[in-house]
C-alpha cells in the first residue's frame, strides 16, 4: 500500500519538534505510528510532513515521584504492561495496557500517541479517566476529564506535544480494574470500563468510572458513580449503576454492537470492573 | 508401504519460510520493471459515461494508462468460465470493464508507472463519469420481479437452474413421512483472506516472442491454457511460461483465472517492459472471488423412530456479478451430490438456482459446495433429534451406511469408496468421554449455566476426479494429474508434480512418496512444482486432490523407474529378472535370498546414464513421466464433537472442548495431516462464529477490512483434540483420500448444533451463522432470559 507523498523530519528535542511543526504545512507528529501509518496507507490521512518525535529521550521512561507516576509520552504499551512501578501503583493500568491490540502493536504503540489520536474505541482513555490522570504537554497540564472533546478530537492545540501522562498511585483502601468487551475483528474496545473504588468498612466512599468505546469519546459516568458512592457495592447498587452508566450519552452503533446492545454491555462491563476493583482494595 | 510413508517427516519447506527466504511473486524484481495499479469501482452498479485519463498520463513517471476498450482493441478475450452446467447464461466479463461496473472493486482502468507510488498517485488523477444505477443484492431476493438486472440480457438475474436426485422417491418419502423437519438456512458469504494477497508479474521478450507470467495461482498450467487459448490468444502456449512460486495460502481463492493475469502481461507486451502488480489487502477484499452465500430452504422426512427417508432442498446461490472460473460447479455438482451425507436413504432431491447480484463473484472456497451440503444435512438431522427427543449421536447411528455396504451408491450420483462411520463415532465418543460430558452438562444446566454439546459427521468427495466424469459434469479439462521423476547419474532425484503447494507441504509429502517407492532417502528427492516450463503438465491443487491424484501419479512414475532398474540390474548381473527383488529399504536390486549380491540405486543410475552396457532395446537415461487419471473420487469422512458455553450476560460463546476424528484413508505424513485438520477446523469455526462478508442494499461491501471482517484467532480455541481412523481408499494404490477440507466441512454444523443445544431451554431451534454475541444475546432476551 502506498501513502501519498510527504516530507519527513526527525526531531531530537521537544523545541525542535515544535518548530518543525510550525515550519511545515499540515504536519503530523509521528510517535509509534500504529494509527497514523495505516491511515496514511489507506490515504485516509495525507499529512504534508511527518515530524518524527520517536527519538526524543525526554519523552521516554516511567518514574515514580511520591504518589505520582510519570509515564513518558513515548512509553510503549508493552513497557507500561511490564513496568513494576505501574503494577505496584495501579495494576489496572497494567491490565488495560495488556489488552491493547496484539504484541506487535503493544511493542510499537505509545501512550502519548494513543491519547493524542483519541480513537473512541481505544483502551487507555477508559482507565486513565477512572484513575484521574493528567496529560502534561509542552505548555501546560490538562486534566484527563477535560482532554477528550470529540471523535478523534482532544483539547490539544495545533503543534502541542504531549510530554507525559501522570497517574496518581492508588491509596490505601482503593482498588481499580479495567473490564473490556473486545471487538472480535479489531480487538479494540466495543466497551471498556475503568473503575476505581475507595472503601471504608465495606462502604464505597468514592469512585470514578471511565467509559471508552461506547460513545464518540471517552467519558466519566457520573450517574453510575453517584449510584455506587455511599453503597456497599451490593447487587442493588451495581444494578442501579449499570442502568445509569450510559445516561446522557449517545451510544455508537456498528457491526460489532447496536446502540442497545452496547448500552447493555456497558452495564455488564461496569459490574465486572467494579467487582475487580473491589477485589483489589 | 516402505520406510517413509506414514512418518511425520519435518517439512522441508519450513526453513526457508521461517527465515524469510521464501520467494513470492511480490519478490520478483526485474531490471527496468514497471508497476501497475488498477482503478477500482467505488460503485456496485454504474454506467461509465466517460473516462478521462489525460491528467494521469501527463504525470511524471506515468508510462501509460489503459481502459477497457484499449484491451479489447488490443485483442484480449473475455474471462472464461471453465466449468459450466447445462443452459447456464454466461455474462460477458472483460478484464477491464469497457462500459459498466457491476460490483465495488470492478476493474476500470490500469496505470503503469515507474514505481508503485506514482502508479497509485495516478489513480487519483483519473476522472470517471459514472451514472450510478440501482444495485441488486441477496441470493434469492435478486430474482424478484422489478429488481435491477446485473446484465440486461439475463432475465430475473438467474444464470442457471440445476437439479439432481430421485424426485419421485423424494415425494413419496414426504407423503409417507411420520415426521418432517423444516429449516430455512443461510450459509453466509465468506472472504478467503489468504495471508499473501494476489500478485502478478510479467516479462515479454520481443525478439523471441516469449512471455513469462508469475502469478499467485493454485494451478499455473490451467492459467497458461486459459491465457493462450482464451484471454491473450496472441500468446502461443509453447512460448508462454507461467510460474507460481511460493504462494502464501489460497483456500480456493487462487484457483481462478483473474483479470489482472490478463492485464499485466498485456501491458508488459504493449510497453515492452516487465511489469508487476501486487494487490493491497483492500483490493483482496473487493476482488478475490468469495465463498458460500446460499439461501437454503430444506426439509427432511423421517419415521417416528428417527429413520431418515427423504430430503428436499431448494437452494439459491449468489454467484455475484459475473460467473468466476468454476463458479457454476460449486452450488450444483459438488454440493447436491453430497446430500446423502453419512446416511442411507432413498428420497433425495435438490435444485439450485444460480443468481447474479452486484457483488464480488463467488466461487470455490475451502470445502467448496461440500460445507454447504454438510451444513444443511447435519442441521436437519440435529433438529430431528431435538424434535424426536433422541440423542444426536443415536439418530445418526441409526442411519449410517454400514461398513460392509461399501462401495455404496447414493441416490445423488456418487459411489462412496470406503468408510466405517460407526467406528469413527466410537472413537469420537471414547476420546471425548461423551457420556461424562453429557452428565457434566446436565449438572451445569442445573446451575443455570448455558452449556451445549454439538456433534456432526460428514463425508466429502475428494480426489477430483475421473476425467470422463468431470467432463460429463461440465468441466472443460480433465482432472488427471501429472508426475515426473528424473533420477540423476549420482542417484539423486528430482520429482515433478502438476499439483501446486501453497502451504500444504507437498515438497515434503511428495518427496516421501517418491523416496518410499524408490527405497531412497527423503533428502535425496527434490520436488519441483509451480512452473509450466519445468513441469510438463498439471491440473493443480484444490478439492483435496493432491495426494490422491498427484501422489498416485508420482507413485506410478516411481514404479516405472523401478521396473527399468530391475531390467538393467538383470542385464548387468547376468541373471533373470525373476530372480531379482527390489529392496524397499536400500533402493538396491538384489538376487533373491542373496542380499550381498546386489546393485545399488546409485550404481544403476550411473550405469543407465553411462550407457556402456545396456540391455538390447533399452535407451540410456533414467527418467519418466506418468499421467494418472483416477477411476473414482475418494470419500474422506469425519466426526466432530464440540462443547460450548454461552455467557448469559453478553451472549459470547466460548469453545471449551473440541474433539475430531477423521478418516482420510492411509496417511503419508501424520503431522502434515493434523495441520490440515486443525487449519480446516479453525476456518470452519470462523464461519460458524465470526466471519461474514456483508453487503448493504446499495451493494457496498461493509466488511471490507480486517477491522470489520472477523477472522478466527488462536485465543478463540482450546487445544483441539484430533485423532483418526484409517479405512484405505480402494480408488488408488496409496489408499489415500485427501484431508485439506474435512475440517472446514464438518465443523460449522458441529458448532451451531452445540450452541443450539446450549440454548435449547429457550426453545431455540436454529440460529443463522455467524453466531455473533449480539445475535445470541438478542435471542436470550427475546426468549425470556
Amino acid at each position: 500500500m502506498q501513502p501519498a507523498n510527504f516530507n519527513y523530519h526527525r526531531a531530537s528535542s521537544i523545541n525542535e519538534a515544535e518548530s518543525l511543526c510550525k515550519d511545515n504545512a499540515d504536519a503530523s507528529f509521528l510517535a509509534g505510528g500504529h494509527s497514523l501509518i495505516p491511515a496514511m496507507k489507506l490515504r485516509l490521512a495525507e499529512p504534508g510532513a511527518l515530524v518524527d518525535i520517536s527519538g526524543i529521550d525526554d519523552l521516554k521512561g516511567i518514574t515514580r515521584d511520591g504518589d505520582r507516576i510519570h509515564i513518558g509520552a513515548l512509553t510503549t504499551h508493552a513497557e507500561v504492561e511490564s513496568s513494576d512501578v505501574v503494577k505496584e501503583a495501579c495494576a489496572a493500568l497494567t491490565e488495560a495496557a495488556g489488552m491493547i491490540g496484539d504484541p506487535q502493536v503493544r511493542n510499537r504503540g505509545t501512550i502519548g500517541g494513543n491519547v493524542a489520536h483519541a480513537d473512541p474505541a481505544s483502551d487507555y482513555p477508559g482507565i486513565l479517566m477512572a484513575l484521574g490522570a493528567t496529560v502534561v504537554t509542552s505548555s501546560r497540564s490538562i486534566a484527563i476529564d477535560d482532554f477528550f472533546t470529540g471523535l478523534f478530537e482532544t483539547a490539544l492545540n495545533e503543534g502541542e506535544i504531549i510530554k507525559e501522562i501522570q497517574v496518581p498511585a492508588l491509596g490505601n483502601g482503593s482498588g481499580a480494574a479495567y473490564a473490556k468487551f473486545f471487538n472480535p475483528a479489531s480487538r479494540y474496545a466495543v466497551v471498556g470500563i475503568g473503575a476505581v473504588v475507595s472503601l471504608d468498612n465495606g462502604s464505597c466512599t468514592s469512585c470514578r468510572i471511565g467509559v471508552t468505546g461506547a460513545a464518540d469519546h471517552a467519558y466519566r459516568a457520573s450517574a453510575a458513580e453517584d449510584a455506587l458512592t455511599g453503597s456497599n457495592l451490593g447487587d442493588d447498587a451495581l444494578g442501579a449503576a449499570a442502568s445509569a452508566v450510559s445516561n446522557g450519552q449517545e451510544m455508537m452503533s456498528d457491526l460489532a454492537a447496536s446502540a442497545d446492545y452496547r448500552s447493555h454491555l456497558c452495564g455488564v462491563m461496569l459490574k465486572r470492573a467494579v467487582a475487580g476493583a473491589k477485589a483489589r482494595v | 508401504m516402505g520406510k517413509h510413508i506414514g512418518k511425520s517427516v519435518k517439512r522441508v519447506e519450513d526453513p526457508r519460510f521461517i527465515q524469510g527466504q521464501g520467494k513470492y511473486v511480490a519478490n520478483i524484481n526485474l531490471p527496468n520493471m514497471a508497476h501497475v495499479a488498477v482503478l477500482r469501482s467505488p460503485h456496485a452498479h454504474a454506467k461509465i459515461n466517460s473516462i478521462n485519463t489525460d491528467a494521469a498520463k501527463a504525470m511524471d513517471g506515468v508510462i501509460d494508462v489503459f481502459v477497457g476498450q484499449d484491451l479489447i482493441d488490443g485483442g484480449v478475450g473475455k474471462m472464461p468460465v471453465i466449468w459450466q452446467v447445462p443452459d447456464n447464461k454466461i455474462p460477458d466479463r472483460w478484464p477491464l470493464v469497457p462500459d459498466k461496473v457491476r460490483h465495488v472493486g470492478d476493474s476500470v482502468a490500469a496505470v503503469v508507472a515507474e514505481d508503485p507510488y506514482i502508479a497509485r498517485d495516478a489513480l487519483d488523477m483519473i476522472e470517471v463519469d459514472y451514472e450510478v444505477l440501482e444495485a441488486t443484492t441477496g441470493a434469492k431476493a435478486t430474482t424478484e420481479d422489478g429488481k435491477p438486472l446485473v446484465h440486461d440480457e439475463i432475465e430475473n438475474n438467474i444464470s442457471f437452474k440445476w437439479g439432481l436426485g430421485d424426485r419421485e422417491a423424494c415425494d413419496k418419502a414426504f407423503e409417507e413421512a411420520d415426521h418432517v423437519v423444516k429449516l430455512d438456512l443461510i450459509n453466509q458469504r465468506l472472504i478467503a483472506n489468504a495471508m499473501e494477497p494476489r500478485a502478478c508479474a510479467a516479462q515479454w521478450t520481443a525478439a523471441t516472442e516469449n512471455m513469462t507470467v508469475w502469478t499467485t495461482s493454485q494451478n499455473p498450467h490451467i492459467i497458461r491454457f486459459g491465457l493462450s487459448a482464451v484471454t491473450l490468444p496472441m500468446l502461443d502456449e509453447h512460448k508462454l511460461q507461467v510460474i507460481s512460486p511460493d504462494v502464501g495460502g489460497g483456500f480456493g481463492s487462487k484457483i481462478f483465472h483473474y483479470p489482472e493475469e490478463v492485464i499485466i502481461p498485456w501491458i508488459a507486451k504493449e510497453i515492452n517492459r516487465p511489469c508487476k502488480w501486487v494487490a493491497t489487502r483492500s483490493e483482496s477484499f473487493m476482488t478475490d472471488s468469495q465463498g458460500r452465500d446460499h439461501v437454503q430452504n430444506c426439509k427432511m422426512a423421517l419415521t417416528s423412530d428417527g429413520i431418515i427417508t427423504g430430503l428436499y432442498v431448494e437452494l439459491h446461490a449468489d454467484m455475484g456479478a459475473y460467473l468466476s472460473s468454476i463458479a457454476p460447479l460449486i452450488p450444483t455438482v459438488i454440493c447436491i451430490t453430497l446430500f446423502s451425507g453419512l446416511y442411507k436413504f432413498p428420497g433425495i432431491w435438490g435444485e439450485t438456482t444460480g443468481t447474479l447480484t452486484n457483488t464480488v463473484p463467488v466461487d470455490a472456497y475451502r470445502g467448496a459446495g461440500r460445507p454447504e451440503a454438510s451444513y444443511l444435512v447435519e442441521r436437519l438431522v440435529d433438529v430431528a433429534a431435538q424434535e424426536l427427543k433422541m440423542d444426536p449421536i443415536e439418530i445418526r447411528r441409526k442411519n449410517f451406511i454400514g461398513k460392509d455396504e461399501f462401495p455404496y451408491q447414493t441416490p445423488v450420483a456418487f459411489l462412496y469408496d470406503s468408510g466405517d462411520y460407526h467406528a469413527m463415532f466410537d472413537k469420537l465418543e471414547e476420546n471425548a468421554d461423551y457420556k461424562g460430558m453429557r452428565d457434566a452438562q446436565a449438572k451445569a444446566k442445573q446451575d443455570g449455566r448455558l452449556v451445549g454439546i454439538g456433534v456432526s459427521g460428514s463425508v466429502e468427495a475428494s480426489g477430483y476426479g475421473p476425467a470422463a466424469t468431470v467432463g460429463a459434469l461440465g468441466f472443460y479439462g480433465g482432472m488427471w494429474e501429472h508426475g515426473g521423476i528424473r533420477v540423476h547419474p549420482t542417484g539423486k532425484v528430482t520429482a515433478f508434480t502438476g499439483s501446486h503447494s501453497h502451504g500444504q507441504g507437498h515438497e515434503t509429502t511428495m518427496a516421501q512418496i517418491v523416496a518410499d517407492k524408490l527405497g531412497i532417502e527423503v533428502a535425496d528427492v527434490d520436488v519441483v512444482h509451480g512452473d509450466t516450463d519445468l513441469v510438463t503438465q498439471g491440473m493443480g491443487t484444490y478439492g483435496s486432490r493432491s495426494a490422491a491424484v498427484g501422489g498416485e501419479a508420482l507413485s506410478n512414475a516411481a514404479k516405472s523407474i523401478r521396473e527399468k532398474l530391475v531390467t538393467l540390474a538383470a542385464h548387468l548381473m547376468e541373471v533373470s529378472e525373476d530372480d531379482l527383488v527390489y529392496d524397499d529399504e536400500s533402493g538396491s536390486v538384489q538376487v533373491k535370498g542373496v542380499p550381498d549380491k546386489s546393485k545399488a540405486f546409485g550404481e544403476l543410475a550411473f550405469a543407465a546414464y553411462s550407457g556402456h552396457s545396456l540391455p538390447e532395446g533399452m535407451d540410456p537415461g533414467l527418467e519418466t513421466a506418468a499421467y494418472y487419471n483416477p477411476g473414482n473420487f475418494t470419500f474422506p469422512s469425519s466426526a466432530h464433537l464440540v462443547q460450548v458455553e454461552v455467557d448469559k450476560d453478553t451472549g459470547e460463546i466460548e469453545i471449551q472442548k473440541y474433539v475430531a476424528v477423521e478418516d482420510c484413508g492411509n496417511v503419508i505424513n501424520p503431522m502434515v495431516v493434523e495441520g490440515q485438520i486443525l487449519g480446516g477446523i479453525v476456518q470452519g469455526v470462523g464461519q460458524a462464529l465470526y466471519e461474514h462478508g456483508i453487503y448493504d442494499e446499495d451493494g457496498q461491501l461493509v466488511t471490507g477490512s480486517m477491522l470489520d471482517y472477523t477472522m478466527p484467532r488462536a485465543d478463540n480455541f482450546p487445544m483441539i483434540e484430533s485423532d483418526r481412523i484409517e479405512t484405505p481408499s480402494p480408488s488408488n494404490s496409496l489408499g489415500v483420500k485427501g484431508v485439506g477440507e474435512m475440517g472446514s466441512i464438518t465443523s460449522p454444523p458441529a458448532v451451531v448444533n452445540a450452541v443450539v443445544d446450549a440454548l435449547s431451554d429457550y426453545g431455540v431451534k436454529h440460529i443463522d451463522m455467524p453466531l455473533t454475541s449480539e445475535k445470541i444475546w438478542n435471542l436470550i432476551q427475546t426468549n425470556g432470559g
